[in-house]
């Protein structure tokens, strides 16, 4: 058995969460490869050979790579997929875009979102906004999954890997990357972060939201996160909202200011190690999964615990 | 030009589920049963591109047991002329539905496909994509913007670092994501209407499709409990908690 990683890279580094997804992968039972498919990606393809655990890289690169594509990236996987009893995409939004075309090409099921391998051929994954673990057994030859990065720990550095370069398919020509709007950050990226501090609707505007919560942020080294109701509102950026449908994280410390906690919002963040809550509303769900509950006005207590760190 | 959306019946998301106690899956007797909220924002979207003179037609599609006809209805409230359930009580995985969505774009040629995200009962975030994989359509998830031409669709997508646009040749498939619309309330005479607008029931049979299912489902269980947490009577014992006690700060 062999299983291809899909690295997310930005063609210079590999990100993050393909780390979390080659350790995944190696518990699959098999030689694990990664796919870097890319355009002036060789440096990507370099830093994706020195994964621990990853015996070969298979470089792919071509104009048509250099915004990820789903069309051609699900193209280039498919032309390599013969070899492979497993493909692997870590559950962010490029994996999360890519990943079912590649299974329906392949005409396989796919599983979303594993948190966990029990073996090569089953997984466990949440269902219900995490309500439910379901535990799935893959009836296919190929299994197309992809991986929920907080269910598994980061693979560290090793020795080199070979590369090798493969013939990248040709570009769709049926759709055109036309431009982002990415926004630079100091701070870690959610993902990553070993420190969230996330607000809610209650922060009542997006000058607010940045008066109040930066400050602790940045005496915490700490990423931003948001609940759907505050992006929603326009208090903060949709790359910051967790729960469900947005991230997932799972940082050591998760700090909800102004959050109610939806069921919607826990499915996001209930794996942080510690969860902390502030939040004036004593009934507030959020509450239930707190380790440590703080029953006070963010208003004064945020800036409290800035003043006191 | 005619767009096609594809909707689902799913646990109305107000409902707390509970598992059942022999772990074979989740309780859904006797639970209230919804559109999924994505594919509210899909049919919404298509009235609107409607509306605005771009589409001629709104078919609504779902694929499920007989009482899907209600959502496909409700669809029809929302403003769809006509539904299409594909009637069947087996499971259905998104790669079936993939390809039952797949012969009814081959009859009836839509220029969009529109789907939610992902159904928030199963969280897969899978069909749109295999559908547009299996008609050789490109794809546009997580939309929130989507701008139509005669001859292009325009969409801005949420992605994990904020936000990319791209530009996609018709026919095309487009998946919602939370911020493209605020569906409008359905209201009493639109009902009363979408009750005769026609609503055909077919069979996967009819489509010659196999819905075999291809993962197996061992057991459903609760996820694991977190340990009960304390409420705190002040910053400083927060404080002295985070930083003494569990040395995190």
């Amino acid at each position: 058995m062999t299983i291809l990683v899909i690295a997310e890279h930005d063609n210079a580094a590999i990100k993050g969460a393909t780390f979390n997804t080659v350790t995944a992968a190696s518990q699959m039972g098999g030689e694990v490869h990664v796919l870097v498919a890319g355009h002036n990606a060789a440096v990507a393809a370099k830093a994706a050979a020195r994964i621990a655990g990853v015996a070969k890289v298979l470089h792919a690169d071509a104009s048509g790579f250099a915004h990820g594509l789903a069309e051609n990236v699900a193209a280039q996987v498919v032309a390599l997929a013969g070899a492979y009893s497993h493909i692997a995409f870590p559950a962010t939004a490029s994996g999360k875009n890519i990943a079912p075309r590649v299974a329906a090409l392949l005409d396989v099921g796919q599983i979303s979102d594993i948190s966990r391998v029990v073996n090569s051929d089953t997984f466990e994954r949440p269902i219900y906004a995490g309500s439910a673990i379901a535990t799935v057994q893959s009836e296919d030859a190929v299994k197309v999954v992809t991986v929920r990065t907080t269910g598994f720990d980061v693979a560290g550095q090793g020795d080199s890997a070979l590369i090798e370069i493969v013939e990248a398919i040709a570009d769709s020509g049926n759709s055109k990357y036309l431009g982002s709007e990415i926004a630079k950050s100091d701070r870690p990226e959610l993902t990553d972060a070993k420190i969230i501090v996330s607000g809610g609707r209650a922060l009542g505007s997006s000058e607010k939201f940045n008066e109040v919560l930066t400050p602790l942020a940045d005496k915490l080294g700490a990423a931003l996160g948001a609940s759907r109701a505050a992006v929603d509102a326009g208090y903060a950026p949709n790359d910051w909202q967790v729960g469900q449908t947005g991230k997932i994280v799972a940082p050591q410390l998760y700090i909800a200011c102004g959050i109610s906690g939806a069921i919607q919002h826990l499915a996001g963040m209930k794996d942080s190690k510690t969860i902390v809550a502030i939040n004036k509303d004593t009934e507030a769900p959020i509450f239930s999964i707190a380790d440590y509950g703080l029953e006070a006005d963010l208003f004064e207590a945020v800036p409290e615990i800035v003043r006191a760190l | 030009m005619k767009i096609v959306v594809c909707i689902k019946r799913v646990v109305d998301s107000n409902v707390k589920i509970r598992v059942k106690s022999d772990s074979t899956g989740v309780d859904t007797s006797n639970v209230k049963m919804s559109m999924n909220p994505f594919d509210e924002i899909a049919v919404e979207e298509a009235m609107r591109l409607k509306e605005k003179g771009l589409a001629s037609e709104v078919i609504a599609v779902s694929a499920g047991p007989m009482q899907a006809q209600e959502t496909l209805r409700t669809a029809m409230a929302i403003g769809a002329d006509r539904g299409i359930l594909i009637e069947t009580n087996d499971e259905l995985q998104p790669l079936a539905v993939a390809k039952l969505l797949k012969a009814i774009v081959d009859k009836e040629q839509p220029s969009v496909v529109i789907l939610g995200k992902q159904a928030i009962d199963d969280d897969n975030n899978q069909t749109g994509q295999m559908l547009a994989a299996l008609a050789g359509m490109p794809q546009a998830t997580f939309a929130s913007k989507v701008e139509l031409t005669d001859n292009a669709v325009t969409v801005t997508r949420e992605v994990d670092g904020g936000l990319e646009t791209l530009k996609l040749t018709l026919p095309a498939v487009v998946t919602t994501d939370l911020r493209l619309n605020e569906p409008r309330y359905v209201t009493l005479p639109n009902i009363m209407k979408a009750k005769k607008k026609p609503l055909e029931v077919i069979t996967p049979t009819d489509l010659g499709v196999d819905v075999t299912t291809r993962i197996k489902v061992l057991k459903v269980t609760e996820p694991p409990k977190r340990k009960v947490g304390i409420k705190v009577p002040d910053v400083a014992t927060l404080i002295d908690l985070l930083k003494n006690t569990d040395k995190i700060l």
